[in-house]
């Protein structure tokens, strides 16, 4: 594996796993919100506002 | 016409292979600045604006006298930092009379040039990839020009799946389009992670002939892209089931901005087996060759097209795309700081 620069620790990480067998995406933020769907576009949208994540159900979803 | 990535300044770029800067002058345009790049007496490299004060004249054309660089055009002459040292029939050297430099790191068998103010430049910030000049490392390696914008590389490179299709027979397999991915975006590193792990995976002839594996394959692949230039592949082969004999390929690829519409491909392959073994690396070198040519093709086509395509135009994004969409938004940030 690579070495400096990416290796320092604690940095916030945004994790989004495609779930095997399905279609879906779950997005995972460093502050531990997570978030299923099925469009990259809108998942990166999604953890990108961190902190202001939308709630389920919010306008624009 | 479409519009072009924009670039990242206040950055380090791959200008060369260490290999390629000699006792010759080599030029390079990286971000649009034309670069003349040598080596000193002392093994040095150096990095000056490839343009003579004079009359513009390309320093990469002229020749060197020791560690100085005479303008083949009318003389000038320039030393190591840029400052002009003589010109021809006068005993005064305008005060002026000077080319730019640019910072200069060689880390891993490659030369880093530091594009933007040259204050910020600090070469500990030079992702590494210490497997190209390792002990236990066997590395082939090339570069080739593209004539598309930077981000068409970067979204072919984070997006394996595009091996099943564009390089099937080679290192595409049925299997890595049809595997999920898991992403990982380090904003504050400036660092995307794409990982697929095949358990039960066809094994193409790029993995067949260089480690002698009969069979299907436990194949994984670990991407990790240190935005804005450096990705690598940690490539990890096995026999189906099996962990051992454990075959780790590295795919280094530098992806340099040159100008609008223009990228440099550097590229390598390395490996920890059949390290001695010349056959296997000309086959390496011979087929990874093959495959960035089959990148070099699809690309110079798709930019052409694009070129042609009307402002605002779609595109439609699915889930293999999440990592060339988080490399996107970083490139963009980081292009806009």
């Amino acid at each position: 594996m690579s070495a400096g620069r990416g290796a320092a620790p604690g940095s916030p990480v945004h994790r989004v796993r495609w779930l095997p067998g399905t279609d879906v995406l779950r997005g995972a933020c460093h502050c531990g919100a997570e978030h299923e769907g099925q469009d990259p576009v809108e998942m990166w949208d999604w953890l990108l506002a961190h902190p202001d994540h939308p709630a389920p159900g919010d306008a624009g979803r | 016409m479409t519009a072009h990535s924009a670039f990242a300044r206040n950055q380090w770029y791959v200008a060369a292979w260490s290999a390629e800067v000699g006792g010759d002058l080599l030029g390079r345009t990286v971000l649009g600045e034309p670069i003349a790049l040598y080596r000193t007496g002392e093994g040095r490299a150096v990095a000056l604006a490839d343009r003579c004060v004079h009359r513009r004249f390309p320093l990469s054309r002229s020749r060197l006298d020791g560690d100085k660089v005479v303008c083949g055009y009318h003389g000038f002459t320039y030393d190591t930092t840029g400052t002009c040292v003589f010109v021809p029939g006068q005993k005064r050297v305008p005060r002026t009379a000077r080319v730019g430099s640019f910072p200069v790191a060689e880390v891993d068998s490659l030369v880093w040039v530091w594009i933007g103010d040259r204050d910020a430049a600090d070469p500990a910030a030079i992702p590494r990839a210490p497997h190209l000049a390792g002990e236990g490392w066997t590395t082939v390696s090339g570069m080739e020009p593209v004539d598309c914008d930077f981000g068409l590389l970067v979204d072919n490179l984070m997006d394996l799946s595009h091996e099943t299709y564009l390089h099937g027979g080679h290192i595409g397999t049925p299997e890595v389009a049809e595997t999920p991915i898991t992403t990982e975006v380090d904003e504050e590193a400036g660092v995307v992670r794409v990982s697929r792990h095949m358990q039960d995976a066809e094994c193409p002839p790029f993995y067949a002939r260089s480690t002698g594996i009969e069979g299907r394959i436990r194949r994984r692949q670990d991407i990790e892209y240190f935005a804005p230039c450096l990705y690598l592949l940690h490539s990890r082969i096995s026999p189906a089931g099996q962990d051992a004999p454990l075959f780790e390929t590295e795919i280094t690829y530098a992806i340099t901005p040159s100008a609008p519409g223009r990228v440099y491909d550097f590229w390598a392959v390395s490996r920890n087996f059949a390290v001695g073994d010349p056959e296997v690396s000309g086959f390496l070198r011979d087929a990874n060759h093959t495959v960035v040519m089959q990148d070099v093709d699809a690309l110079n086509v798709l930019q052409r097209c694009l070129d042609t395509e009307t402002e605002g135009y779609q595109e439609l994004s699915i889930n293999i795309d999440t990592g060339g969409l988080a490399a996107r938004r970083i490139l963009a940030r980081l292009a806009a700081q």
